[in-house]
Order: C-alpha cells, then structure tokens, then sequence
C-alpha cells in the first residue's frame, strides 16, 4: 500500500509551487489528481457557477493567480497529538471545497488555522494572498464562519443574532437593517426572523448561523460539519441554501463533511484528508473512476463510491494507529474545546 | 448518484430572488483605527440589552438578595447604631455598599458566560470577526457595565422606597453610573481572566464564590475602613470596591469622598482588567 504514504512533500516550498507539487506527488502514486489549477472544477458536476461575482471570479484568480486558500506544508500539534503534518491545500476561487477524513484527520484544526483562530506554527496560510499570521483582520474581513457547535446566541433573535455580525463587520447603520433583511431572505428565515433562536429547530439555526456569516458579504465561507446533527430534510435544505447563495454572490465555500454522499453530491473538488495530510484530491468523479480503474473490473463495472475511495484511503490506517481509543479521546476533548 | 446531483442546483437557484442578494455581494466598508473600539463596545452592548429586554428574570431574582440586606441588615444595624457613619442613619450608608456589591456580583460571574459562549461556539465566530481581542474583552466588559448598571437602578429604586435620602441631581447620578460601569469593568475582567485561566464553568463557579464574600467584607461597603484591624484596611485598600463605595457614597449622600482617586484607581484597574483578560483570551478559544 504504498500510496498511504503519499507524504513527504518539502514543507519549505512556496505557495504557488505546492498546488502543482502536491499533484504531482499524488498523481505518482496512481491518483487523480486535476493539475490544471484555474477553473477545472467548474466543469464538475454540481459547478454551474452562475451569476454576480462568480463569472467574473475565475477569470480574476487566472490574472492575479491568487486561490481562495494556500495551505503549504502547514504543520499543528495538540502537545504530544499531531492534528495536522504538512498540510498541502489549495482551494480555488469560487469553488465548493470539500476536506473529508475521518475523525481526528486534522480537519478541523487546519479550518482553525484557515480562520486565524489558531497560530500557525510550521509553514503558511493565505487566503486571497493575505497571510493568516500576519494579516489576521484582512483574512477575517474575507471570512464567514460556520463552526461545528450550533452557535447562534439563543437568548436573542434571528434577526438580532443576524445584526450582532452585521455590527461586528463594520456594516453602517444606514445599510444595517436591509442588509439583515436580505441575508434572513437568503436562508427563508424572514417569517422566523423575531423570534427567539431558542425556539428555532437544528437546521433553521444553522441556516440562521448562514445568515450570520453572509451578512458581511463574505468571499470565502467556511463551514465545518454544517449539517452533522441534522435530520435528512434539514440537511438538503442547508445544502440547498448554501449553493443558492453561492450562485448568487459567487463566493468560495470550503466545507468540512463526514457525509461523503453530501462531499459527491454538492463538491466541485474534494480533498481527502487522513493522519493530517491530504490524501487524494480531485472532483468526486475523479476520484471515483481513479479508483475504479486501479480496482479494475472487480466491482462488476459498477464505478466505487466516494466512501470506497475514503475507506480504501482510511482503511489501513484505522486498523492500526490513527483509531485507536486515545486518538478519538483527543479528538473529542478537541472537540469539546472547540465547544 | 450521478442524476441527483444535478438536481438540486436550478430549485435552489430559484428560491433566493425575492428580495436579491445584492447588498450580500458588496462587503461592508472596514472601520479603522480607533473607531474599532467603541463599535465593538456598542454592539456587545446593544446584545446585552436585547437579552435583558427577552428575559427579566435575572434582573428580578438578583434584586432580591440587595433588597433583604437593606431590609434586613440595614434596618437591624440602623437601631443597634453599632457603627459609626458620621451622623447619617446606617442603611443610607449601607446603600450605596449594596449597590456596589450587588453591581460587583453580576459582574464576578460573567466569566461564566464567557466559557458558555465558548462551549456554545459563539466566542470563537466572534473571534473570526475583525474584532481584536482586546476590543472584544473591552466590549464584554463594558456590557457588563450596562447589566449592572440596570440592577443598580432597582437597588437605588429599592434603597430609596426604603426612606433612604439619596441625591436626585443628574450630574451626580451620572458620576454614579461611570463608577458602577468602570467597577464592573473591572470585575467583569478579572472573572474572565479567571476563566481563561481556569477554563471550565465548575471551577470559575467555585472561585467566584469564593472570592465574592472577601471582596464584599474587605471593603467599605459595610463598615468604614477606621474601625478595620490594621491588615484588613490594608486589603480594603488594595480593593477596588471600597473605592466605587467611597465614590458612590460622596455622589449619592454627600459624604467626604476622595473621587479624583476613587476614578483614577477605578479607570486603571479597568484598563489592567482587560489588559490581563484580553491576554488570556486565547486559553480559551483555544
């Protein structure tokens, strides 16, 4: 299984080099792995890019070359726990990024680093070029974010949970409340908008925590597990929300996600992540037919589904190190931390 | 799986145009420089408020204690006369005591909702925002400032159906607000560098608890610092209670106070407050 060490990629490269490099090393090792950069994804299947800013979002990231996020050789410890080593990730501007891995991957600790909220103690982090150490209030005027825990303040109403985010981005009096309006419109809470986030169900407050994030116009959103805890229902209509919105303004959507039919159904690329190092990358059709063309006939011509691509990925390492009770305990009490 | 994908992408496209998008496209104008700072201050404010206009529970249940120590204690110490006030009957002098600790004990405890905006998620969206972490501790603090201050208008409220003759003047009554504010300011950081250091609700429950009572009986909310034994005045005047007390005192019944100092002390402890929370902010978000 020589592609479970896929790794070993120089942590000191630069930026623009480590997208093409990663690639590369992934694509030694028999994966597919799209190389082309720029808008390759758009071609995915879930990508009509549509309207606003997304037209034209391509065609600048191809002039200035900047991509939405550059993670190059990002390394994060917990004390003794390794959550994240060498961590190679470029996300392009106006995608839908999906980071898949199972628990304890370093998902949610690279996320962390993304949105400032963490140091980044080995290698780099830009968003739109600007580093997430050194120009920590640059990245966090760009970021909308969606974390884990359901986080909307409960003791307040949609509407004002809305507005306390419309504040803290500088948004004037003057525009505050039809901005509000519109970002409550986005998510279908208009009706729900006066009443308490208390009395809201599991996904009203995650569109509600959608609202929050996109009333300061966001250029990236970062979502982490944004639909775990849901019911099937609520969780469509998360989803559905959030491409609607993206169509609408454009905006890149980097999403963390267990749920590897929701990775399918709603990613242009995804990245899989596993023992704190993407794994694979690529479009879910990617990946799919890559496995299935190592795989051969064996499956009766059936292409695998991203689950097999993540269990043939996790697989090896869940039986020995990764899953054993100590590391899940981590990641829990990580979790916990987080909230 | 390959059909399904398509579909959601056109009815979704659909639903968003009733009202447009257009203002979600434009990113706000950044404020800059110092004007960050009273935004931020207004809108943890503005939160506060908007949760005690939803729930007055709190505000009710937190006048009763206040409201039984002038009862109880203030009335019982007004016919013993047992300590000396300079003249004046002591629940006037205990009132503005009570106003300070009942001000002080809403504040002690607001760490606590700092770790339950932590667990909840809420502190670490507010920390992706452009918000420095001292303008956010400043904002929290400050909202600390507004709850007490309106748990000080029902204790004043109560002090004066109790017959205690306090000062109407708005001048004065201002003075007394900034106190209660820059005092729960402080207190407020100093529970919530507690919390960042101890970082679970249990035991910043525990040590507030534990530090509420001294804090209140070292000061000079109950007695004046003349009739202390010599270490306890050395406590009481290291506290920054006693100073809010000396200064609510003087404004509300016109007694001797030293405000100048009262202030000074007041506005720097606040500063070191947050100074010292916002340092240790990071423990918890961590």
């Amino acid at each position: 299984m020589t592609r479970n060490t896929t790794g070993g990629q120089d942590p000191a490269q630069d930026g623009s080099r480590a997208v093409a490099n990663g690639g590369a090393t992934d694509a030694a090792d028999g994966w597919a792995v799209p190389t082309d950069g720029g808008k390759g994804a758009a071609d995915g299947p879930a990508a009509p890019t549509g309207g606003g800013k997304g037209a034209d979002g391509p065609a600048q990231a191809a002039a200035t070359g900047t991509d939405a996020v550059t993670c190059a050789g990002l390394a994060y410890a917990f004390g003794e726990t390794t959550a994240v080593d060498g961590l190679e990730l470029s996300v392009h501007d106006g995608e839908v990024f999906g980071l898949l891995g199972p628990n304890g991957a370093g998902k949610t600790t690279a996320i962390r680093c993304i949105t400032t909220l963490l140091p980044v103690p080995a290698g780099m982090v830009r968003v739109f070029g600007h580093d997430a150490t050194r120009e920590r209030m640059a990245v966090r005027r760009l970021l909308g974010y969606v974390p884990q825990q359901l986080s909307a303040d409960s003791g307040l109403t949609g509407r004002e949970n809305v507005e306390l985010f419309a504040r803290v981005f500088d948004v004037s009096r003057r525009e505050r409340a039809a901005r509000v309006d519109q970002a409550l419109a986005a998510v279908d809470l208009s009706d729900a908008a006066d009443r308490l986030a208390k009395t809201y169900s599991g996904g009203m407050v995650r569109r509600l925590e959608l609202a929050q994030a996109l009333v300061s116009a966001p250029r990236l959103l970062i979502l982490d597990e944004p639909t775990i805890g849901l019911d099937p229902i609520a969780r469509t209509s998360v989803w559905e929300h959030i491409n609607a919105v993206r169509a609408a303004t454009g905006m890149t959507v980097l999403v963390t996600t267990h749920y590897m039919d929701e990775a399918d159904q709603y990613c242009d690329r995804v990245a899989l992540m596993h023992r704190g190092r993407v794994r694979a990358l690529g479009t879910p059709d990617e990946l799919r037919t890559g496995l299935g063309a190592r795989r051969g006939a064996t499956n009766n011509g059936e292409l695998p589904t991203l689950e097999d691509v993540f269990r043939d990925i996790a697989g090896s390492g869940l039986d020995d190190q990764s899953g054993d009770f100590s590391d899940v305990r981590n990641t829990r009490r990580t979790a916990t931390r987080v909230g | 799986m390959s059909e399904t994908r398509v579909a959601p992408q056109p009815v979704s496209a659909d639903r968003v145009h009733p009202t447009g998008l257009d203002l979600l496209v434009v990113p706000p104008r950044a404020r800059s420089g110092w004007k960050v700072l009273p935004a931020r201050v207004g809108a943890m404010c503005a939160v506060e408020l908007q949760k005690l206009r939803h729930d007055r529970t709190e505000l009710y249940t937190r006048a009763v204690q206040p409201a039984l120590w002038l009862l109880i204690f203030g009335e019982t110490f007004t016919r013993i006369k047992a300590i000396p006030t300079g003249g004046i009957p002591y629940i006037d002098y205990l009132a503005p005591g009570i106003i300070a600790q009942s001000a002080m004990f809403i504040a002690i405890f607001y760490g606590i909702m700092i770790i339950w905006e932590r667990d909840a998620g809420i502190l670490t969206k507010l920390l992706v925002t452009p918000t420095p972490r001292s303008a956010l501790i400043t904002g929290k603090a400050f909202a600390a400032g507004v709850k007490a201050l309106i748990q000080a208008v029902v204790v004043v409220v109560i002090a004066a159906l109790l017959g205690v003759a306090m000062t109407w003047d708005p001048l004065r009554l201002l003075g007394v607000a900034v106190a209660v504010v820059l005092g729960s300011a402080f207190f407020s950081c100093l529970s919530m560098t507690i919390a960042g250091i101890v970082l679970t609700r249990d035991r910043l429950m525990g040590i507030g608890q534990a530090i509420t009572m001294p804090l209140f009986f070292g000061s000079n909310a109950l007695y004046p610092l003349a009739v202390m034994p010599g270490w306890l005045q050395t406590i009481s005047k290291i506290n920054p209670l006693s100073y809010q007390v000396d200064a609510l005192r003087g404004l509300l019944l016109g007694t001797p106070a030293h405000l100048a100092l009262d202030y000074g002390v007041l506005v720097l402890a606040a500063a070191l407050g947050i100074l010292s929370a916002s340092s240790l902010l990071g423990r918890l978000a961590r």
